[in-house]
Parts: C-alpha cells; sequence; structure tokens
C-alpha cells in the first residue's frame, strides 16, 4: 500500500499496538534540558528505575541560562539551582552534557541538527514543544510533557496514538525579500493557530525543495504554533550534503547504508493524506503579526483587521483583547509604527545563515537611536561561526548587542526580557501574552524584517529599504 | 495516581479561546524541580495586577468569589503553545480535576491526561449551553459512560476518551507502569533492528 513519509517512518518504529488504545512508540534520540527534566529525573528515582538507554539521551542547557557573562556563576538563584540539577543529573545517570561553557552548548534544536545527531528516518522527541524542527531532516520529531520525558527516560518508548496527516504544497518561486519565516507566517495566517491541531505535517512542493536545510528548520519549528504535533520535509540532497561530515553523522560504510536508507524516505506518489492546502509561493509576502498568537498575522503593508468585520463571535472577542494587550488599532497599517527592541534568535531563527542574512542587510548601517537590538546566536558553535566569518564587526559597527548562546528574550524566563507595554520584532515563535516578559509587546516577523526595523525603528518593508549609499 | 471516576460541581467559567499554558503558568515560573506548588501561579498575569498576589484584579475569574468549583469551562483550543506539563501542574494544584472546552490542543490534552487532569471535549453549541448557566449551576461527568449533564436541564453529551486511558484514568495506573511491563518486547525490537 502507498504510504505517507509519516507513515514509513511511524510504521518502523512501533514496538506494539493497544487495541482501541495507542501505540508503544521506540524514540531513537531524546534531547533535554534543565527546566522540564528535573521532574521526569526524579519520578524514576522514585521508581528506583535507571534511565534505560542512556546513550540515546543528549541534554544542553538553554531555557533558563543568562546569556552575558556565562563563565561566571548565575545570579538568580533558583535559575542556578536548576542548571546545576541538570548536570548532577546527567552525572549520575551517564547522560551526556553540553552545558553552560562547553563548545556545543546552545539552543536544543539548533545543536541537534548541527551536530549531526538528528539525522532522517529517526523519531526524536524533547520537553520542548519547538521538537518539531528536526521534522526539516524528514524525521519524525515531536514536543512532549515531562511524564512523558520520564516514559522515555524509563523505556525509550512513548505511547502515542497515531495523528492524521496534513501535506501542505507549496509551489512557485518567492519574491525578493520574502524568508522561509515569512512562508510560515503566511500558513499559519492562513490556516489559523489551531488548523492543523491533530496532524502531522508534511511541507512539500518546489518552494520547499528549493529551501536550504536552516530555512527548513525555521518552517518545520513553528508547525506547533497552528497546533500540529510535528512538521516533516521529505530528505534529498540538500539534507544528505548538510549532514555529511558533522560530528555525529555517519561516516565510511554506515554512511553509504545510511544514505540508501534514507533515499527511501519520502511520500509515494499515490499516497493518501487526511489533508492537503495548496499555496503559490508568490502569493507570500514579508509577513508580520499585530496579535497574541501566531495566527494573527498579515502581510507586513496590509492594514490591521477591525474586529466588528468578524463574524463568529469567539474570534471577534479573541482579537479585541489580543489589539488591546498590543495597544493595536484595527484598520490602521502597522508600516511606519515606532518599535522600541529587535530581538534576532531563538530556535525559530538564531542559525549563521539569519545571521548572515541580517548581516547582509545592516552592512554599512547603523541602528536607529531609539532602538534596543539583542542578537543571540542558537549555539555556541553559531557564534564561532559568526567571529569566522566577521558579522560580528558588521553588527558592532551597526550598534547591535551581541549575546552567547540560549533560548534568551524569546520566552521571558531567563534575565533577557522586553519592559511591560514597549514593541518588540522578534524572530522567535511566539507573541503570546507576556510571552518576552510580563505586558511586552511582540510582533514576530523575518530576521531580513527585523533587521530593517532595527535600521529603520519602525516597522518598514524590507524591500522599500533605500540601498547603503557606496 | 489517583483514580478518577465520577466529578459532580460547579465550574469556573473561562469564556476565552486559544487559552496558551504561557497565560496558565508564566516561564518564570518554571524554575522548580518539583511537581507541586504551582497553583498559587496558575494565570498569574491575568490573576494578579503587577505580579502582585496583594492585588487581585477583580474582574479575573478566579478572583470571583461567585465561582467555584473542581471544573474549569474554557473557550476552544484550551492549552496551546509551550509543551510545559507545568501547566496541568498548577490546575491540578489549584484544585481542578477536569477542563470542559470544545477543542484541546494535543500536548496539553496528553499531559492532562498523565495527570489524572481530565480533558472533556464537548460540542460548541453544548459548550454555550454551560457558558450561559448562572454560578450555582453544577455539572456530572462520568468517566466510565464517558458523559457530561448539566445537572439543572439533564441535557448530556457524550466525549471521547480511547479505552486504554479511560482504564488508566478509572484505576489510577499511569503510562509508564505499563511500558515497564513491556521491557522485554521493546528489548526485542531493539535487537531485530540492529
Amino acid at each position: 500500500m502507498a504510504k505517507t513519509l509519516f507513515d514509513k517512518i511511524w510504521d518502523k518504529h512501533v514496538v506494539q499496538e493497544i487495541t482501541d488504545g495507542p501505540s508503544v512508540l521506540y524514540i531513537d534520540k531524546h534531547f533535554i534540558h534543565e527546566v522540564t527534566s528535573p521532574q521526569a529525573f526524579k519520578g524514576i528515582e522514585n521508581r528506583g528505575l535507571p534511565v534505560f538507554r542512556p546513550q540515546q539521551v543528549v541534554a544542553t542547557a538553554d531555557h533558563n541560562v543568562p546569556t552575558l557573562n556565562q563563565h561566571l556563576p548565575i545570579k538568580d538563584e533558583l535559575s542556578r539551582l536548576q542548571v546545576e540539577q541538570l548536570i548532577a543529573n546527567c552525572k549520575k545517570h551517564h547522560i551526556e552534557l553540553y552545558g553552560l561553557g562547553h563548545p556545543f552548548q546552545g539552543i536544543v534544536h539548533v545543536i541537534g541538527p548541527e551536530l549531526g545527531i538528528t539525522q532522517p528516518g529517526m523519531t526524536i522527541v524533547c520537553g520542548d514543544s519547538h521538537t518539531s524542527t528536526h521534522g526539516a531532516f524528514g524525521a519524525v520529531a515531536f514536543g512532549i510533557g515531562t511524564s512523558e520525558v520520564e516514559m522515555v527516560f524509563a523505556s525509550q518508548c512513548l505511547l502515542q496514538t497515531k495523528p492524521q496527516v496534513m501535506r501542505i504544497n507549496i509551489e512557485g518561486e518567492l519574491q525578493p525579500g520574502v524568508v522561509s519565516k515569512d512562508i510560515i507566517l503566511h500558513i499559519i495566517a492562513q490556516i489559523t493557530a489551531s488548523g492543523a491541531t491533530g496532524y502531522f505535517v508534511e511541507y512539500a512542493g518546489s518552494a520547499i525543495r528549493s529551501l536550504s536545510m536552516e530555512a527548513r528548520m525555521t518552517i518545520c519549528n513553528m508547525s506547533i504554533e497552528m497546533g500540529a504535533r510535528g512538521g516533516m520535509i521529505a530528505p534529498d540532497e540538500t539534507t544528505f550534503a548538510y549532514i555529511k561530515g558533522r560530528q555525529f553523522a555517519p561516516g565510511g560504510v554506515q554512511w553509504d547504508k545510511k544514505l540508501s536508507d534514507w533515499k527511501e524516505l519520502y511520500s509515494d506518489a499515490d499516497a493518501v493524506f487526511d489533508k492537503e492546502i495548496h499555496i503559490n509561493a508568490a502569493d507570500i509576502q514579508p509577513m508580520i503579526t499585530y496579535g497574541t498568537n501566531p495566527g494573527l498575522g498579515m502581510p507586513v503593508n496590509a492594514t490591521i483587521p477591525q474586529a466588528d468585520s468578524i463574524a463568529d463571535e469567539g474570534e471577534r472577542k479573541n482579537l479585541t483583547k489580543a489589539l488591546q494587550y498590543m495597544g493595536l488599532e484595527g484598520g490602521k497599517p502597522l508600516l511606519g509604527m515606532p518599535i522600541q527592541h529587535v530581538f534576532i534568535g531563538s530556535c525559530t531563527n538564531s542559525r549563521i545563515e539569519d545571521l548572515r542574512l541580517v548581516a547582509g542587510l545592516v552592512k554599512g548601517r547603523k541602528k536607529s537611536e531609539r532602538v534596543q537590538v539583542m542578537i543571540v546566536p542558537g549555539s555556541q558553535q553559531v557564534a564561532r561561526q559568526v567571529q569566522a566569518e566577521g558579522l560580528d564587526q558588521i553588527f558592532r559597527e551597526a550598534g547591535f548587542e551581541i549575546r552567547q548562546a540560549g533560548c534568551s528574550a524569546c520566552l521571558g524566563m531567563n534575565e533577557d526580557k522586553i519592559p511591560a507595554g514597549e514593541y518588540c520584532i522578534s524572530t522567535s515563535n511566539r507573541n503570546f501574552e507576556g510571552r518576552q516578559g510580563a505586558g511586552a509587546r511582540t510582533l514576530l516577523a523575518s530576521p531580513l524584517t527585523a533587521a530593517a526595523a532595527a535600521i529603520t525603528g519602525v516597522v518598514t518593508d524590507v524591500r522599500t529599504l533605500a540601498p547603503v549609499e557606496a | 495516581m489517583t483514580p478518577l471516576q465520577k466529578i459532580q460541581d460547579r465550574f469556573v467559567p473561562l469564556p476565552m479561546e486559544n487559552v496558551d499554558t504561557d497565560q496558565i503558568i508564566p516561564a518564570r515560573f518554571l524554575k522548580a524541580t518539583t511537581r507541586e506548588g504551582f497553583g498559587k501561579n496558575l494565570f498569574r498575569d491575568w490573576r494578579y495586577l503587577n505580579d502582585n498576589p496583594d492585588t487581585p484584579k477583580p474582574d479575573f475569574v478566579l478572583n470571583q468569589s461567585q465561582y467555584g468549583g473542581d471544573i474549569l469551562v474554557a473557550g476552544k483550543n484550551f492549552g496551546c503553545g509551550s509543551s510545559r506539563e507545568h501547566a496541568a501542574w498548577a490546575l491540578k494544584d489549584y484544585g481542578f480535576k477536569a477542563v470542559v472546552s470544545s477543542f484541546f490542543a494535543d500536548i496539553f490534552k496528553n499531559n492532562a491526561l498523565n495527570n489524572g487532569l481530565l480533558p472533556v471535549k464537548v460540542s460548541d453549541a453544548f459548550l454555550a449551553e454551560i457558558f450561559a448557566l448562572d454560578n450555582a449551576a453544577t455539572l456530572s461527568i462520568d468517566v466510565d459512560k464517558q458523559t457530561i449533564t448539566i445537572d439543572s436541564t439533564g441535557a448530556t453529551e457524550s466525549f471521547e476518551i480511547n479505552i486504554y486511558k479511560k482504564t488508566c484514568l478509572l484505576n489510577g495506573y499511569d503510562d509508564i507502569d505499563y511500558l515497564i511491563s513491556q521491557k522485554e518486547k521493546i528489548e526485542a525490537f531493539e535487537a531485530q533492528r540492529i
């Protein structure tokens, strides 16, 4: 029978099916971090169990770490205790930890791929909803809760009900100024923040195939923002070329064997999907969000929708509440609106290609004086690459502040926060109320749109930014 | 886990859509390394002015003494966003035993079930009926029969839950007990993959 990419991987990992219940699904790789693992370690210890397959677990510290002075002890006591707890737990249970100070440390969804740990055909989980990022390699990767982290510790398996599968086809060429972040913000604005709940999404079509691995990761990363369990893209030559030679990628004879397996990972031509959506790449504009969920987005040059034009009562109340929180008015444009902060980072957009995009735009320019710009590389390796390519010089000359690797101002947990009432154009993934700090107002956008706003100090259509004078 | 069979109580209405887990428990309260004590920070930024428990916001339902009960009733797409299980812990720790909505985010639903907090998915129409009730009204939820009833009117709707999860809830079993019992099968699976 014809199978989807998702089915091929899922079926190979089913240990057992329970009648009228979930399947026992085998997990190849388990990433953990300091925030969602301590209770799981405590759980198995209370049951007197060891970690069943510690060599399949990889740990890092990212959510709760400072992005300045990482060589010093963490100032916030609770944060420090949580990070110390991770160190102690990994040591006790023989788990590889790329903690603070380690050359591989970074945001978990940045380091997995860049180290070659993430590979096609795998099942990958992490106690973090953006685990969908790893699906860019043709893996079944999804976020789990802490009880599930404990299950994987105890058995290397999870009890999971098979989701439905949706394919989103994007055909054609992208317009200038449009990048992968705009593709995913466009999709979520089309199908809403809950439009893919219950589904695993495969992204396909010529526009997807033309993207680099890092651009694909940005798209898969935000699958959860439309409710999807995960997102994935069939591996191809771009994927294989990215993986080859990385730290933990297979080598020698193993590489050839893996490669022939990976080449079987695609949806069969006559595979049936539970739902299919078609999007024309040329219709996608540079995007920005105006509300408090990632589905409330629009082209950067559009006007904000008016609540009273919405028929559905729930949606209308939702938009009214969102605009009130954001201090925005329906019927008005966002273009030209002053912003106070630009945050370039997070598991969505903190990879070297993102930072190259930003550097390409800001080279020879200075940031607006009224804007604070924070640029946070996703990992120590990305930070070193930034230096090797001299991008740090470009950022410093533009007046950007370069921080050390971590989740930073994406989630309002560590020291990096946006003050209440102020606007931040952010390359991260969530614009929820208080996400970047209590009362903070987040506008999600691509690294290009964020960089353009950093220069002008206002919401800007990157396509209209005047070229740098020679 | 404590077995969960029946709930009959008043409910707290939260007629808002897309309630994300950052609202249920903001990230700055995720620094704890235990599962306990999150209830006091449930809906923290909607509940208190200036992050101060001494200044409750009078318009938020948890601060309105006329509402109470073991059941939270919320608008569609409840629990979207971050996978933090702390959201389920906070609701449970506050005292809720069930959440009723017309739509739940996937990860939240799993997290809730893994903590014996029952997500009850009802139709939009039934949800509207509940929201229209007064604050003395009670709901009855029967896990075994998979039904939810508005006691004053007798209106009843059935809800989905797979037989495996139902057995777990009714008896207080958890997934880990089951998975550990399958260890031989898991090892055999690993052996045949190599």
